[in-house]
């Protein structure tokens, strides 16, 4: 099958791009470094399956970062490249575009965020550039889908461009020439757009306005979080869900081994969808219930910040700080996704250059940065005690995440690689991508928690019922009560912290936990050990020698953290 | 009208000046060339981060931030 390249600079709207050939849905942010790994797809051209690569962006086909690799190294194969350039940013883009017409390989060229132009008042003479490249040169708007047709119809058109190979300096003096001749840009005064900018990325106001936006996406998330909870899923799961689970239980003679397996634990004569530990209670519950409503809202806020160009903001007035920690101040990114899920989070460190940052910011990642699944079940288990609990939980996860952060920086030899990231122009999330991209996420993370979730269950009350935990509680309790002074028993929860958090942090419930135990026993479930998805993406990203040593570290830290934790509280 | 060569961390805000050499490694020019940063460009500096934070510049339509100590390579021409 012949294969279509997406290649262009980051952030220029090659995933929109795709998008629109492919039908398939994928992630695209207003930031650089979005993609970090192919994705693919297909299309029909006339009668002919070809397959569309989605491609990291990259500035030049001299990798400098483990994204821009693989964009390098899939172009060995390419049959086709479309190349996506940013409109507003001509002469840096043609340049990529200079340097893939060397390859002879067949490439259309797709002058994409067009509409951006007349915004900023640049005017470019399509014909005469077109002339120049000698390749089909098409305009296109990805976001609202204005000019693919013509671009479809111009790839029958591709064909290898004869160009010997040009040295930098030439590449450079050939684009000064072109462009001069091609665009002229009007003189525009400045906008409000233009002045937010401005006042976002200066150190005196930038901070406080940084500020401002944390809190605000905080308490967004809370509101929607809780509104979703209170009004839609409370009342699901109490008018329509739970008389059904009654019923079931009457059924299956309100006890007994399938009973419990099922429908859970009966507790004063009723269902409780925290203690009960049936696999269509408690199973169904915990990321239905719990999650999903968070989930609902962090991805709502979270594109909102992504697609109108806010997050390399905050990288840059985060760079200080996270030199402190051995990162740069782009590693604030996969941190933010990390919030979310951290398998995602880790996935984004390959935006970072080199591999001491992402050891680093992965290890990081999964020790001090609860995902949305963890943080909704710590708040609905801690947050009956009012704020003071749970934020003793988020300090010593955030603080632990600094300190090690600056250890690390110390310990592990190599230095942090300075920051260069293109800032792009803020503009309003395209409510269209915005709602695809937060249904495509919360789609993942329904397939991919609710079976982990079923089956976990099941296993849990098949282990109890072997009392296979008796075992692992008596072996272990010498750190558990010794150290974390939690009872024996909570040994279940953070071995079952394996397969998901979240679940493990609902089996704490039927213990009867004091606060102070809810509070060490949530901070050590956060940082022991990954849970199994974490782990296999880290395995795969870090390698197995290091996943060991960032093992090592998390054990440590979980062990230092819990035991001073039980002390100081 | 004289001339003064300072790198981008002496730049003041808004103030512009044409790149005329990158100091250090081939590595840092090489870099910065990709992204349209190259000697006999017109850049102004649209802010600087306090205690060595990155610089961030606008070139022609773009904004790119640089950490300090590779802006503190970067030479600029300035008008006085």
């Amino acid at each position: 099958m012949r294969k279509v390249l997406l290649m262009g600079n980051p952030n220029v709207g090659k995933s929109a791009v795709f998008s629109r050939l492919t039908g398939i849905q994928v992630m695209a942010s207003n930031y650089p470094g979005t993609t970090v790994e192919y994705t693919k797809g297909y299309m029909l051209l006339g009668e002919e399956k070809v397959e569309v690569i989605d491609v990291p962006g990259t500035y030049t086909l001299e990798p400098t970062c483990k994204a821009e690799e693989v964009a390098c190294e899939i172009l060995k194969d390419a049959d086709l490249i479309i190349n996506v350039v940013d409109s507003t940013n001509l002469e840096r883009n043609l340049y990529l575009t200079l340097e893939l017409m060397e390859k002879n390989i067949p490439i259309i060229v797709s002058l994409n965020m067009w509409d951006d132009t007349k915004h900023k008042g640049i005017h470019i003479d399509i014909e005469k550039l077109k002339e120049w490249l000698g390749v089909p040169t098409v305009p296109t708007v990805a976001v609202t889908g204005e000019g693919f047709n013509k671009l479809i119809a111009e790839i029958y058109k591709a064909r290898s461009p004869k160009v010997r190979k040009h040295s930098l300096e030439e590449r450079w003096e050939d684009i000064g020439k072109v462009v001069s001749r091609v665009q002229k840009l009007e003189h525009r005064h400045h906008t409000f757009i233009d002045i937010l900018q401005d006042l976002s990325i200066q150190p005196l106001t930038g901070l406080p306005i940084a500020v401002v936006i944390a809190y605000l996406a905080f308490k967004l998330i809370r509101f929607i979080g809780e509104g979703l909870i209170g009004y839609v899923f409370e009342p699901l799961f109490e008018k329509i869900y739970t008389p059904l689970m009654m019923q079931l239980s009457g059924l299956l003679g309100s006890s007994g081994l399938w009973h419990d397996v099922i429908v859970g634990k009966l507790i004063d004569g009723s269902i409780d969808y925290f203690q009960s530990m049936g696999v269509l209670t408690t199973g169904l519950f915990v990321p239905v219930g719990a999650v999903l409503p968070y989930i609902i809202a962090f991805y709502l806020v979270l594109g909102l910040l992504e697609d109108s160009g806010y997050l390399p903001r905050v990288a840059v007035l985060m760079d200080t700080l996270m030199h402190k920690i051995g990162l740069h101040g782009f590693a604030i990114v996969p941190t933010l996704l990390g919030f979310g899920c951290n398998v995602p989070g880790i996935l984004a460190t390959r935006i970072l250059e080199s591999k001491r940052e992402r050891f680093i910011a992965s290890t990081l990642i999964s020790i001090g940065i609860p995902c949305a699944a963890l943080q909704a079940m710590i708040i609905g288990v801690l947050g009956e005690y009012g704020g003071g609990p749970v934020a003793i939980v988020y300090i010593s996860l955030l603080s632990t995440w600094v300190v090690l952060g600056f250890v690390l920086n110390k310990l592990i030899p190599g230095f942090s690689p300075e920051l260069l990231l293109e800032i792009p122009s803020y503009r309003m999330p395209p409510l269209k991508v915005l709602f695809n991209k937060l249904r495509w996420r919360i789609r993942g993370f329904l397939v991919d928690a609710i079976p982990v979730m079923l089956a976990g269950v099941f296993v849990i009350n098949i282990l109890i019922f072997l009392g296979a935990f008796e075992f692992i509680a008596n072996l272990t309790a010498p750190v558990v009560t010794g150290l974390f002074g939690l009872p024996k028993q909570a040994v279940v929860a953070i071995v079952i912290g394996f397969l998901r958090k979240d679940i493990a942090i609902g089996m704490l419930g039927p213990l009867g936990l004091s606060v102070k135990q809810l509070i060490v026993s949530s901070v050590v479930l956060s940082m022991f050990f990954p849970c199994i998805a974490t782990f296999a993406i880290m395995i795969k990203e870090l390698g197995l020698k290091d996943m060991l040593k960032a093992s090592a570290i998390m054990v440590t830290v979980a062990l230092t953290v819990g035991t001073l934790l039980n002390v100081i509280l | 009208m004289t001339q003064k060569i300072i790198s981008l961390t002496k730049l003041k805000k808004r103030q512009v000046g044409v790149v005329v050499e990158f100091a250090g490694g081939s590595e840092v020019s090489r870099r910065l060339k990709s992204m349209g940063i190259r000697i006999g460009k017109k850049v102004k500096k649209v802010s600087g981060m306090l205690m060595f934070g990155p610089v961030t510049i606008q070139v022609g339509h773009t904004q790119l931030s640089i950490g300090h100590g590779m802006a503190s390579k970067v030479f600029v021409e300035v008008k006085k």
